[in-house]
C-alpha cells in the first residue's frame, strides 16, 4: 500500500464575551435567555438600521492575533458575505475578506513521543484571524401539532473571531493539541469563555490526504462541521483520513464537500458538495469606514496582552526551579498560576522557608481548594505540617535507635524479607515522635539503620 | 360685465395666493407663530386643504396621517411653550424611505406594504425633537430605484405643473408636496439625483448634502455609500434652517462625519463677489434641451451681475458617471435588499417591481466571482478617478454650475418604459460616488411652462457656500416663489 499523508487545516470560531454585541448595544450574554429578548433593529437587520463596530471586540480580535504571533496590517476593513439563510437577518454577514485584522501568525505545539519522554515541537502557521458577527439560531419544533421552524435572534450579531490555520497539521493528535493550546491562549486572554458545550468555540477541520511523496497540496478538501469537543475533532479527522485513504487506494479522489459530524455513530455525513458551493459575492461593507491603525494604537494593544501560557511555563521553570510538569499544571488555569504566585510572593516577603516545589505540591497533589483557602491560610497550613518535621536528625536518630532496640522481632522479620515489619516500625517511630516527622524520612532512616 | 367678474375672481385668486401662509419662508412662519399672528393649527389646516384639493390627482402620499390627529398635535404645540427651534410647529413631509415609529414605512414597495417600524430614523427624531409636525410619508420610486417616481407600487406621482408629466424622482412625492404647498418642507434622500431631480422638475429648492453630513440611521438603504439625507423646501434659506437641525455626527451611523456643523443661517450673509463658478462645457453640449441651456446661461448672467466670475471648465470624465454609478449602486442595492427574503415582512421577493429586479440582477452579476474585477472593482477605480476629476475642477472654481436633467419633466411612462433612458437621465446627478454636496435651485420655465432648475456643486462640506450662492440668487429672482395653484 502506498504511503499516504493527511493534510489538515483548522478553522476555529470563537465568540467574544464583550458586554455588547458586535454592531449594536444589545447584550452579548445571550446563552440561556428567552428567545428574541436580546434584539434591536440593528441585530434584527430591520430596514434602515446600521452597524456600528464594537471597539472592544475589534481590539480583542487584534490582541488574539498578536498572541498568535500575527502581523497587524495598518489598514483593515469589513466586508459583506452575501448568502441567504433564515438565521441571517440581513441576507449578508458582516465579516472580513481580503484584509483581515491579523495575518501570518504561528503557534508552537508540543507532542509527546510514543515512549512518553521525548517531546516533538512543531510550528503551526496561522493564516489569518478576523472579526465577524454570529448568526441567529434556528429551532425546529412542533407547535400546535404543526412542524415549524423558529428563529431566535439573540445570538445574531454576537462578536465572532475566526482563526484559520495553514494546512500544516498532519495528524489528528496534532490537531487536538493545537486546539487545546489555542483554547488555552483564548482563555488566558480572557476574551471568551471558549465553552464548546455552549458553542462559544466551534471547530471546523479541513481534511485531505495525499501521497507522502507528492509535494503539492491535494486537489480537494473536506470540511467537517458540528464538532463540539477536541476529542470529537480528533475522531472526525481520523474517520475522514481513513475514508479518504480507502477511496484513494481505489483510485478515487474524494469529493470536495462539507460534511457534518454524527456524534452518536462516530461518523461524518455529506452536507453540501462543491457544486452547491456558494458565491458569497464579497464586497467592502459600505456602512463601516475602514480601520487605520496608528503605530501607538498597536503598541498600546500589545502592552495590554497578559503573559501567555508558554511564557509563564518558561518563567515558572526558570524563576521557581519547578519541573516542566509542575509548571504546566500550575499554569493550566490562569487563576491557579496567579494563586501560586501570590503564595510565593508572601513567602518571599516574610522570608519564609517554604519552597516553590512544596507549594506546587500542595496545589497540585494535595489539591488545595484555591477558591476557598486564601494564600495566607495555605502558608499557615503548610507551615504547621512542616513544623512537625522540624525534629533534628540527631533527635530522630536517637528515637529510631530506641525503637529498633525495643522491637528485635520486627527487625528480624524485616531482615527475613517481611516488608510489613518496616511499616510496624515506622508506626512506632511516629508514635514516639508524636507524628512530628515525615513518614518517608522515618522509613528511610529505619531501613538504613537495620 | 363678465370681464369685470373675471377680474374680480382673478384678484381674489391672487389675494388668496398671497395670503396663503404656506407661501411664507420658514423664518417668517417661525416669527409669525412666535408672535401668535397665526397658529400651527392654521398651517396644518392649510396643508390639508391643499392635500384634499390636489392629492387625488398628484398622488403624493403613501401614508397620509389622519387630519384630526395632526390638528390635535398642532393645537398641543400651540399651547405649549415652544422649544427653541425655527421648525417648531411647522408641518413637514418625509420620504417613505425613513423609519417612523408606529407609522407605516414601505419605501413605496409592496414588499413592505404593511410594515410598521418599531423605531425612528435619526433625522425624523431630530425633527420631532425640534417640534416639527409630520403630515405624511411621501411616495417615491421604490427603494430609490428611479428618477420619475413611477417605479412605485402606490401609483405614480404627478407633476403639479403638468399632471400628464412625472414629478421626478426618486423623492418625487416630497417635491410635489412642497410645490403644491401641502407642507412647509420635506426630507428627501439623494443617492444619484433623487432630491435634485424632482426639485428641478417641480420648481422647489433641494439640497443633496455631503456624504456623512446627516445621519443615515433609519433611512432604508438604496446605495449605502452614496445615500444622503437632505432638505427639500422652497428656498436655500429654508434648506439652511432645516440642515441646521438635521446635520451632525450620529453614534448610530458609523459613516456620519465628525466634521463640525457650522451656523448655516449666519453663513448665508456676507458677499459672493469675487467667487468663481465653473461651467463644464461637457454639460452644455448635444443632448441637453436648448431651453434648459439658455435658462441656466441666464442664471449664470445673473451671478455675473452679482460679481461672480463665470468660467468655462472641462470635465471629460463626466460621461463615465452613469456606468460607475450604476455598477456600484446596483451592487450595493442587490445586497441591501437581500434582507427582504420573504421570511419576516409579510411579502416575498416576487413583489419587487421589474425595475428593482433588474437592479438586483445587475448588481448580483457585477459582484459575482469572475465578474467582480471587470465590473465592481473597475467601477471603484472609476470612482477614484471621478474624485480626482472633481478635485481638479475645484482648483479652478468655487462651485460648478450644471443642469440637473438634460430635459424637463417627462411624460408619464416615458422613463419607466425605457430602462436605459431612465438611467441616462441621471448623467448630471450621478456624481454621488464623489460624495460632494449639490444644491438644486429653480431658474425659470420652458415655453410650455415646465419648471427648470440648475444645480450648484461644491467641495466636500461646502454646504454653506452652496446655500449662500442659492440665497443670493433667490434674493434677485422670484422663480422659486412661483407655484401652479
Amino acid at each position: 500500500m502506498p504511503d499516504f499523508e493527511p493534510v489538515i487545516g483548522l478553522e476555529i470560531h470563537v465568540e467574544l464575551k464583550t458586554g455588547s454585541k458586535m454592531f449594536c448595544g444589545c447584550s452579548a450574554d445571550y446563552f440561556g435567555h428567552d428567545p428574541n429578548t436580546h434584539c434591536c433593529p440593528v441585530c434584527l437587520g430591520l430596514p434602515g438600521a446600521l452597524p456600528v463596530p464594537n471597539r472592544k471586540a475589534v481590539e480583542w480580535c487584534v490582541m488574539l492575533g498578536m498572541a498568535l504571533g500575527c502581523t497587524i496590517p495598518e489598514f483593515s476593513k469589513f466586508d459583506r458575505k452575501n448568502y441567504f439563510y433564515p438565521d441571517l437577518p440581513k441576507g449578508y454577514q458582516i465579516s472580513q475578506y481580503d484584509q483581515p485584522f491579523c495575518v501570518n501568525g504561528k503557534l508552537k505545539i508540543k507532542e509527546q513521543g510514543t515512549n512518553n519522554k521525548e517531546q516533538r515541537e512543531k510550528i503551526i502557521r496561522i493564516r489569518r484571524v478576523h472579526m465577524e458577527e454570529d448568526t441567529g439560531k434556528l429551532l425546529h419544533a412542533t407547535v400546535e401539532g404543526k412542524k415549524v421552524s423558529l428563529i431566535d435572534f439573540n445570538r445574531s450579531g454576537v462578536p465572532l473571531v475566526e482563526i484559520v490555520t495553514e494546512p500544516d497539521i498532519r495528524t489528528s493528535e496534532e490537531a487536538r493539541i493545537f486546539l487545546k493550546k489555542l483554547h488555552h491562549v483564548v482563555r488566558y486572554l480572557g476574551i471568551s469563555d471558549a465553552d464548546m458545550e455552549k458553542g462559544s468555540m466551534r471547530l471546523e477541520p479541513n481534511i485531505s490526504v495525499k501521497l507522502k511523496t507528492d509535494g503539492n497540496l491535494p486537489p480537494y478538501k473536506v470540511e467537517v462541521k458540528n464538532i463540539n469537543s477536541f476529542n470529537f475533532a480528533k475522531k472526525a479527522i481520523d474517520f475522514e483520513i481513513n475514508r479518504h485513504i480507502e477511496l484513494l487506494s481505489d483510485g478515487i479522489v474524494p469529493k470536495q464537500e462539507t460534511r457534518g459530524w454524527e456524534e452518536k455513530k462516530g461518523v461524518t455525513y455529506s452536507q453540501r458538495s462543491k457544486e452547491e458551493a456558494q458565491d458569497y459575492r464579497y464586497f467592502p461593507e459600505p456602512d463601516i469606514p475602514p480601520v487605520r491603525w496608528t503605530k501607538s494604537q498597536i503598541s498600546n494593544l500589545k502592552s495590554q496582552i497578559c503573559e501567555l501560557p508558554d511564557q509563564k511555563i518558561a518563567r515558572f521553570m526558570g524563576d521557581y526551579s519547578l519541573s516542566e510538569y509542575d509548571a504546566v499544571v500550575l499554569t493550566d488555569e490562569k487563576e491557579t498560576a496567579e494563586y501560586f504566585e501570590n503564595v510565593m510572593k508572601q513567602v518571599t516577603k516574610n522570608k519564609g522557608q517554604i519552597t516553590a516545589k512544596t507549594i506546587a505540591n500542595w496545589i497540585i497533589n494535595r489539591k488545595a481548594d484555591i477558591s476557598k483557602v486564601s494564600s495566607e491560610e495555605l502558608i499557615k497550613q503548610i507551615s504547621q505540617k512542616s513544623q512537625k518535621a522540624t525534629m533534628s536528625d540527631d533527635e530522630l536518630g536517637q528515637i529510631v535507635k530506641k525503637v529498633l532496640g525495643a522491637n528485635p522481632k520486627a527487625v528480624a522479620d524485616y531482615k527475613a524479607g517481611r516488608k510489613n515489619a518496616l511499616m510496624f516500625l515506622v508506626g512506632q517511630v511516629m508514635k514516639e515522635t508524636k507524628g512530628k516527622v515525615n513518614i518517608e524520612k522515618a522509613g528511610l532512616l529505619l531501613r538504613d539503620l537495620i | 360685465m363678465l370681464p369685470e367678474n373675471i377680474k374680480v375672481i382673478l384678484w381674489w385668486t391672487q389675494f388668496l395666493r398671497i395670503s396663503m401662509l404656506l407661501e411664507k419662508s420658514i423664518k417668517e412662519l417661525a416669527s409669525g407663530l412666535k408672535e401668535k399672528k397665526f397658529s400651527s393649527e392654521d398651517l396644518v389646516r392649510e396643508c390639508y386643504e391643499n392635500i384634499e384639493k390636489l392629492n387625488p390627482v398628484l398622488n403624493v402620499f403613501v401614508t397620509l396621517r389622519d387630519k384630526d390627529e395632526v390638528i390635535k398635535e398642532a393645537r398641543e404645540k400651540d399651547k405649549k411653550t415652544p422649544v427653541n427651534s425655527l421648525l417648531y410647529g411647522l408641518p413637514f413631509v418625509i420620504k417613505d424611505s425613513y423609519n417612523t415609529k408606529g407609522i407605516r414605512t414601505t419605501a413605496s414597495s409592496k414588499v413592505l406594504e404593511t410594515y410598521i417600524p418599531p423605531y425612528n430614523a435619526t433625522v425624523y427624531q431630530k425633527l420631532l425633537d425640534a417640534g416639527a409636525i409630520l403630515i405624511g410619508k411621501t411616495n417615491m420610486d421604490a427603494w430609490g430605484h428611479g428618477a420619475s417616481s413611477e417605479n412605485t407600487d402606490f401609483g405614480p406621482v404627478r407633476n403639479p405643473w403638468d399632471n400628464s408629466r412625472v414629478a421626478g424622482g426618486s423623492s418625487g412625492g416630497n417635491a410635489a408636496a412642497i410645490a403644491a404647498r401641502m407642507a412647509v418642507f420635506g426630507i428627501g434622500e439623494d443617492t444619484g439625483g433623487s432630491i435634485r431631480n424632482p426639485s428641478g422638475w417641480c420648481n422647489i429648492t433641494g439640497l443633496k448634502v455631503t456624504y456623512g453630513r446627516v445621519s443615515r440611521y433609519g433611512c432604508i438603504a438604496y446605495v449605502s455609500s452614496f445615500d444622503t439625507v437632505g432638505p427639500m423646501a422652497r428656498t436655500a434659506e429654508d434648506c439652511a434652517i432645516i440642515l441646521q437641525v438635521t446635520a451632525g455626527k450620529d453614534p448610530l451611523d458609523a459613516t456620519s462625519s465628525p466634521e463640525e456643523v457650522p451656523d448655516y443661517g449666519s453663513r448665508l450673509n456676507g458677499d459672493i463677489k469675487g467667487m468663481t463658478i465653473g461651467m463644464p462645457k461637457e454639460c452644455y453640449g448635444e443632448g441637453v434641451d436648448n431651453e434648459i441651456k439658455s435658462l441656466i446661461y441666464k442664471a449664470a448672467e445673473q451671478y455675473a451681475k452679482l460679481g461672480v466670475e463665470i468660467k468655462e471648465i472641462s470635465m471629460p470624465m463626466l460621461e463615465y458617471g452613469v456606468p460607475v454609478y450604476y455598477l456600484i449602486g446596483t451592487s450595493e442595492t442587490s445586497s441591501n435588499l437581500a434582507r427582504y427574503d420573504g421570511i419576516r415582512y409579510g411579502n416575498g421577493r416576487n413583489k419587487f417591481t421589474s425595475e428593482t429586479m433588474r437592479r438586483i440582477m445587475l448588481g448580483t452579476y457585477a459582484l459575482s466571482a469572475g465578474y467582480y474585477d471587470a465590473y465592481y472593482k473597475k467601477a471603484q477605480q472609476g470612482r477614484t478617478l471621478f474624485i480626482k476629476e472633481y478635485a481638479k475642477a475645484f482648483t479652478q472654481c468655487d462651485a460648478i454650475l450644471m443642469p440637473i436633467e438634460p430635459m424637463p419633466a417627462t411624460k408619464l411612462g416615458e422613463l419607466i418604459g425605457d430602462p436605459v433612458k431612465n438611467m441616462l437621465a441621471d448623467i448630471f446627478t450621478c456624481q454621488t460616488p464623489v460624495g460632494i454636496p449639490s444644491l438644486a435651485v429653480p431658474v425659470g420655465f420652458t415655453k410650455s411652462n415646465l419648471p427648470v432648475g440648475m444645480q450648484l456643486l461644491g467641495n466636500m462640506f461646502s454646504e454653506p457656500l452652496l446655500l449662500k450662492l442659492g440665497y443670493f440668487y433667490q434674493k434677485v429672482t422670484d422663480w422659486h416663489k412661483k407655484s401652479n395653484l
